[in-house]
Order: structure tokens, then C-alpha cells, then sequence
């Protein structure tokens, strides 16, 4: 829903050509990468393909691995053990300076006793460009952050909007084929957020530079990604294109961080050819989407999006789920509403709470706490999970 | 005036947050702080105050009341402004070794681990509690002609060095007393420095030559000008060391002030002498406030 939303608002690049490096967005391939910290595994043996100019996200809760991943990459981590290939060159031998990555920090990391265009210049006088093309480039990549005019500001004379500019423009006017970036926008409102996160993905798309991004924020994640990467306890949990991420969840955990799902218990009692039958424990059945490995008297746990349940006090549909129940609590999010509405009544002990996420479309709250309601929603939304053995 | 102005400044911002207003009386709290600074204000104006206004009134005063004529003496008499100026280069001299020693050992302290830092640091704060008496001493007994670092040189073959009574000596003695000064400033300033910005200069292909002389360099410079200062104001002032270690000609002013007082008994020449000192010490101290500001010499980042 976010992604076409978002295309649509998104207005046509007007800036001029930017720099364009000549071979595009390089690819990254992980190779069994280990990192520990003392007796802490930070990173336990991930394994990643990365596009040539793909925006690739890693996407997890603090203390997942996914900074320790790019600090790798970046080669401010070494790895214990596996390599990191770029273009399938190892690189995990270089040091920072040679690795020729673009990195934008979490802090931004500006250098504030130089100003604006000496930051953005620092790394063509590195490289030893001549004067004259130092003063082009600059230019031109302060037009395309939209900071002409801001060069002879120190960092600390900026917004913190502007400075993440400057540091988006540092990271790339060296024209890097791989751009690395570390919760770039984690100090910004979020208005500010939503505005430079499409920036972001319209650069990236323009210099098609290959993306690697690190956030918790899920909402960014789907928005900006091709490829979303989530992490968990230094372990790849899923990885696949947001829509895969979002729709078809491959774990309770990937379930519950990209957006939020109800989760159902039950044990199959019948497969056919595309569904299957699932029986609570409080005995209603219901249908889920086929898995190929599910048998007959699998425990197993599905998970429904919040948004794909309906609500209805009246008429139900025969050709889906359903489950009558009693609304327990009411919560208003301004665009939306949540139920909470308790199902399973009859057996208290096995009774479950359902999270129904309804959009406004008129003005009326539909219903309130202690009505009696149903809870509908259909089977192609209802994935089965992986069992976890593990965690 | 601005000199005292930044200083006033400066130590305002080491205040604590006030008391409580209940253990402190609304109205009677001005009164209740000076009360609280009189022990302490009584102290130094028996002990310090009066003892210095009394030798800058020494220094002026000559058989007709008040007289130029020991300054006139000072800057006519060619030994004492030789002195001065022995003064300064050893002073300098001990300031530029000072820095060049605790530079890269301060960066080490900055970039190590926390317990290897804490070890670090104490081995050189520990004899800093020492007795500088103690010090001076113990290194006489090392480079002294029969000493553990001419044996060691006999040890291996070569000849003895005269290393006592010159000012290879004095040079050794101040730079290590005065290294904790340089130490403890350059590493105050290096901790404030945002690791980030270095790998930041690094992921932009820095060497790591460019990253010390564009970002290290530049961020330390508070540091490096703010101990350089402080060192070179306390050896200005150094006499054990010079006296101990120290031949005829690495004599310091201080020396000098404590002949005419203890030999010549010529109190308003060894005054004036004082006031000289004192003199450079406080433009030292203002240059220090100007370009630093005196919050520097108090406060530690950790």
C-alpha cells in the first residue's frame, strides 16, 4: 500500500544529470560472515547477494548485527571469519581508505571545523583532483542535496536536514559504486524523515549506486527497499523484496517487525490442493494458505496483518474465516481504528484476542467495547509460519 | 580586563548546581556563601595575598622611597638577562620534548581499551604523587657517573657520559616531571574527539597522514596549545630540578631569586626578580585564557 502511494506523490527528478559512475552500482556478496565480541556473537554467519544497484535495507532491532554487518562492509569490523566480496573482488582485506565505499554515519560524522564545501570536498582532495575539478563537483552535487548557497557554513550553522545533505553529498561525490549507510535519518522528525527518505531513493535510482541500508524502522524499510534483509540475533531471519517481506512472513518474528500480525495456533486437520484447515485449540477451524511442507497434525502458527481482518455485526461471508467474539477495547490511531476483539469465549482459558486494524472511511467509529461482533478475514491471508526451533 | 573576564568565566562553569533551596535561605544565601569562603579566603589573603603585595612593594622600593632602580639593574646587568633568557630556552626546550613524548602516548591512552587506559594512566600519574625532591634524586642516582644508565653504557662496551650538571640533565629531569601536565591535557582533548569523524575521514580515503594533519591535528590543536602553555608557565618557574641537576650555566631565575635572598640578602632585588617572573607567568596564563580559556586546565571529558 505505502509503495504506490508513495509513487504517486513521488515528482519527476528536475535537477540536472548527476555524476554517474561509469560502471553503475557494484554487486556485494556476503560469504559466511562471523563477527564476536568477546563472548557476544554479533554476526553469526550471514549470507547475502546484493544487486548491482539494488537498494538493499537490513532491517532489525538493536543488537541484530545489522550495523556490525555494515561496519564490515565499510571495514571499521573485521570479520572472524568469511568474506565480503564487491563485484566478486574480496574485500575484506582492505583497509577503509581502499575499499572506495561511500559510508553516511548515524551521527553524520561532519567534520565541523571544515565548512560545508571543504567537507564535501575532503574526499576528491584524497584523491588528489585537481582544484578546478574540485569546485565543479562540489558544486554540482550541492545542487543536486539542494544546498547551493550553504558553502562556506560551518556544519554546526545547519539544520539537522541540511547536515545529513552534506553528508550524503560527501558519501557520493567520489562517486562510489556502493554507498553504505548506517540509520541516516534516525535524528530527524518524522516529517523530515518521509521527505529525505524519498530523496534518498531518488538519488540512489539516478546515480544507480548500489544501496546498503541500515534502520529499525520498518515503515522505511518497505518504503525504500528492493531488497529488505531481516536480522535477528546476528542471523539472516528472511530476505526477499519488501512485498515478499511484508505479505509472506516466513517467521513469527519477521510476522510481528515488518507491520503487525495476529498470531493463531492450531493443528491441521485436512490439506487440499491450495489451503488448509487449521483447528484452534478452542476448537473453531480455520483456513491458511498451503505450505509445501504442511502434514497432517502439524502444530503449526499462522499469521494474519492486522489490516486483513473485517469486522461485521451482521451478515457473514461463508467462503472465508470466521470467528464471533466481543470487542474489548477500542483504540483510535486518527486514519484508523484497532479492535481488540476477544474470540473463543466459550472456553476461557483457550479464549484469544484478535487485533483488527479498520480504516476510517467515514466519520462514525463503527462499534464500541462490549459489542458483539465477527471477526472475518480470508484464508489467502493467513500464512502458515516455520516452525522455530530455535529462539 | 578580558583576560580576568574568560578567567571569571571560566571558573564559573566549574560551580555545582546550587544547594537545595531549603538548606539555603532565601536571602541569606549570599551571605551564607561568602561565610563558607572565608576559611579559605582568609587563608590566602595572610599567606598569599599580603606576602605577594609586600614584594611588589619591595621591588620598588629603593633608600628615597620609590625607585626603578632594581628593574634598572635587571636589564643593565647583561648575566641576569642571560639568565632570563636561559629561562626561556630551557623552559621552551622542555615544552617542545614535553610534546613530543606525550602527543602519541596520550593517543594511545584515547584509543585503548578502558582498563588499559585506566593502567596507562597510572603509570604515569603515580609518580606524579611523589615527592618532586624524591624524583630529582633518583635521577641523579640513574645518570650519575656510577650510575645505572652509565653502567649499562659500560655494560655494552662504550665510554661514560657526562649526564649530571649539564643541560642534557636539566632537560631530562623537567621534561619527565612536567609530562603529566601535557599528558592529561592532550588526552582530555582527544577524548572529546568523536571517534566517528576518523573513520568518517578514512571511509572518505584518507591516509592515515591526511587523517592526522586534517582531522587529529586541528581537533587537538586546543590541546596542544593549552598544555604547551601550562607546561611552560610551571617550568618558568622550576627550581629544584635546575638547582639539582644542573650545571653553572642552566641556572634559572628562580635560582637566582633564592641566591640574593639566602646569600646577598638583597630582599628588594630578589622582589623585583619575583616580579619579573611573575610577570611572564601571568602573561602565560592570559595568552593560555585567550586562546583556550582556563576551563581546560580544570575539566576532564571522560
Amino acid at each position: 500500500m505505502a509503495r504506490t502511494s508513495i509513487e504517486e506523490i513521488a515528482a519527476p527528478p528536475t535537477t540536472p544529470a548527476p555524476p554517474r559512475p561509469a560502471g553503475g552500482g557494484a554487486a556485494i556478496r556476503l560469504s559466511d560472515l562471523w563477527k564476536t565480541y568477546g563472548d557476544t556473537i554479533a554476526v553469526a554467519g550471514c549470507d547475502l547477494s546484493i544487486a548491482a544497484g539494488e537498494f538493499c535495507t537490513l532491517l532489525g532491532p538493536s543488537g541484530s548485527g545489522k550495523t556490525t554487518t555494515l561496519m564490515m562492509m565499510a571495514g571499521f569490523a573485521q570479520p572472524d571469519r568469511g568474506e565480503i566480496f564487491v563485484d566478486e573482488r574480496p574485500i575484506t582485506k582492505l583497509p577503509p581508505q581502499k575499499r572506495d565505499l561511500g559510508v553516511v554515519f548515524q551521527n553524520y560524522a561532519l567534520f565541523p571545523l571544515m565548512t560545508v564545501f571543504e567537507n564535501v570536498a575532503f574526499p576528491l582532495q584524497m584523491r588528489h583532483s585537481t582544484r578546478a575539478e574540485v569546485r565543479e563537483r562540489v558544486a554540482r552535487v550541492l545542487e543536486i542535496v539542494e544546498l547551493t548557497g550553504l558553502e562556506a557554513r560551518y556544519p554546526g550553522q545547519l539544520s539537522g536536514g541540511q547536515q545529513q545533505r552534506v553528508a550524503l553529498a560527501r558519501a557520493i561525490v567520489f562517486e562510489p559504486r556502493v554507498l553504505l549507510m548506517d540509520e541516516p535519518l534516525g535524528a530527524l522528525d518524522k516529517k523530515l524523515r518521509s521527505a529525505l527518505q524519498l530523496e534518498i531513493k531518488h538519488l540512489q535510482q539516478r546515480l544507480n549506486v548500489t544501496v546498503v541500508y541500515v534502520t529499525h524502522d520498518q515503515e522505511e524499510a518497505l518504503t525504500m527497499s528492493d531488497q529488505i534483509v531481516v536480522m535477528r540475533d546476528g542471523k539472516i531471519e528472511q530476505a526477499g523484496t519488501p512485498e515478499q517481506v511484508y505479505d509472506e512472513p516466513w517467521t513469527v518474528f519477521v510476522a510481528n517487525f515488518v507491520g503487525e500480525s495476529n498470531l493463531l495456533e492450531g493443528t491441521i486437520t485436512e490439506i487440499d490442493e491450495h489451503e488448509v484447515v487449521i483447528e484452534h485449540p478452542a476448537g473453531r477451524l480455520f483456513r491458511a494458505l498451503r505450505r509445501g511442507d504442511a502434514r497432517n497434525g502439524d502444530q503449526v502458527r499462522a499469521a494474519v496483518h492486522l489490516e486483513r481482518l473485517a469486522l461485521t455485526n451482521g451478515e457473514v461471508p461463508t467462503d472465508g474465516n470466521s470467528w464471533p467474539g466481543r470487542v474489548r477495547e477500542v483504540t483510535f490511531l486518527g486514519d484508523a481504528v484497532k479492535y481488540a476483539v476477544v474470540v473463543g469465549e466459550t472456553r476461557p482459558s483457550l479464549a484469544q484476542t484478535l487485533v483488527v486494524k479498520e480504516n476510517r472511511r467515514d466519520a462514525a467509529q463503527r462499534f464500541t467495547a462490549g459489542d458483539t461482533v465477527t471477526v472475518t478475514w480470508a484464508p489467502e491471508y493467513t500464512k502458515i509460519l516455520a516452525s522455530e526451533s530455535s529462539g | 580586563m578580558s583576560i580576568q573576564r574568560q578567567a571569571h568565566d571560566g571558573l564559573a562553569e566549574l560551580a555545582v548546581p546550587p544547594l537545595p533551596r531549603h538548606l539555603v535561605r532565601q536571602g541569606r544565601r549570599d551571605w551564607t556563601l561568602i561565610m563558607l569562603l572565608v576559611p579559605a579566603l582568609g587563608f590566602l589573603a595572610v599567606f598569599f595575598a599580603y606576602p605577594m603585595a609586600d614584594i611588589l612593594m619591595r621591588s620598588f622600593d629603593g633608600d628615597q622611597g620609590f625607585t626603578l632602580e632594581h628593574y634598572g639593574r635587571f636589564f643593565e646587568r647583561t648575566i641576569y638577562v642571560r639568565v632570563l633568557l636561559i629561562t626561556f630556552e630551557i623552559s621552551g626546550s622542555v615544552t617542545v620534548l614535553t610534546l613530543i613524548i606525550a602527543y602519541p602516548l596520550a593517543f594511545v591512552l584515547a584509543t585503548v581499551s578502558r582498563r588499559t587506559a585506566a593502567i596507562l594512566m597510572a603509570m604515569v600519574l603515580i609518580p606524579f604523587f611523589t615527592s618532586i625532591l624524591v624524583r630529582t634524586y633518583a635521577w641523579i642516582v640513574i645518570l650519575g657517573p656510577e650510575g645505572l644508565f652509565n653502567q649499562v653504557l659500560g655494560g655494552l662496551g662504550f665510554d661514560p657520559v657526562q649526564l649530571l650538571y649539564n643541560r642534557p640533565s636539566v632537560l631530562i629531569g623537567m621534561t619527565y616531571t612536567l609530562l603529566p601536565y601535557m599528558v592529561l591535557t592532550l588526552y582530555s582533548v582527544m577524548r572529546g574527539i568523536d571517534a566517528q569523524l576518523v573513520r568518517a575521514a578514512y571511509s572518505l580515503g584518507a591516509s592515515d597522514w591526511n587523517v592526522f594533519r586534517r582531522i587529529l591535528l586541528p581537533h587537538t590543536m586546543p590541546g596542544i596549545i593549552g598544555g604547551s602553555l601550562l607546561v611552560f608557565i610551571l617550568a618558568v618557574g622550576y627550581y629544584i630540578t635546575p638547582r639539582l641537576m644542573g650545571g653553572d650555566r642552566d641556572q634559572m631565575m628562580a635560582t637566582i631569586i633564592e641566591y640574593q635572598v639566602d646569600l646577598l640578602l638583597n630582599w628588594n632585588f630578589a622582589s623585583a626578580l619575583a616580579a619579573i617572573l611573575l610577570t611572564i607567568t601571568l602573561v602565560g596564563f592570559g595568552l593560555y585564557a585567550w586562546l583556550v580559556g582556563l576551563r581546560t586546565l580544570f575539566e576532564s571529558r571522560t
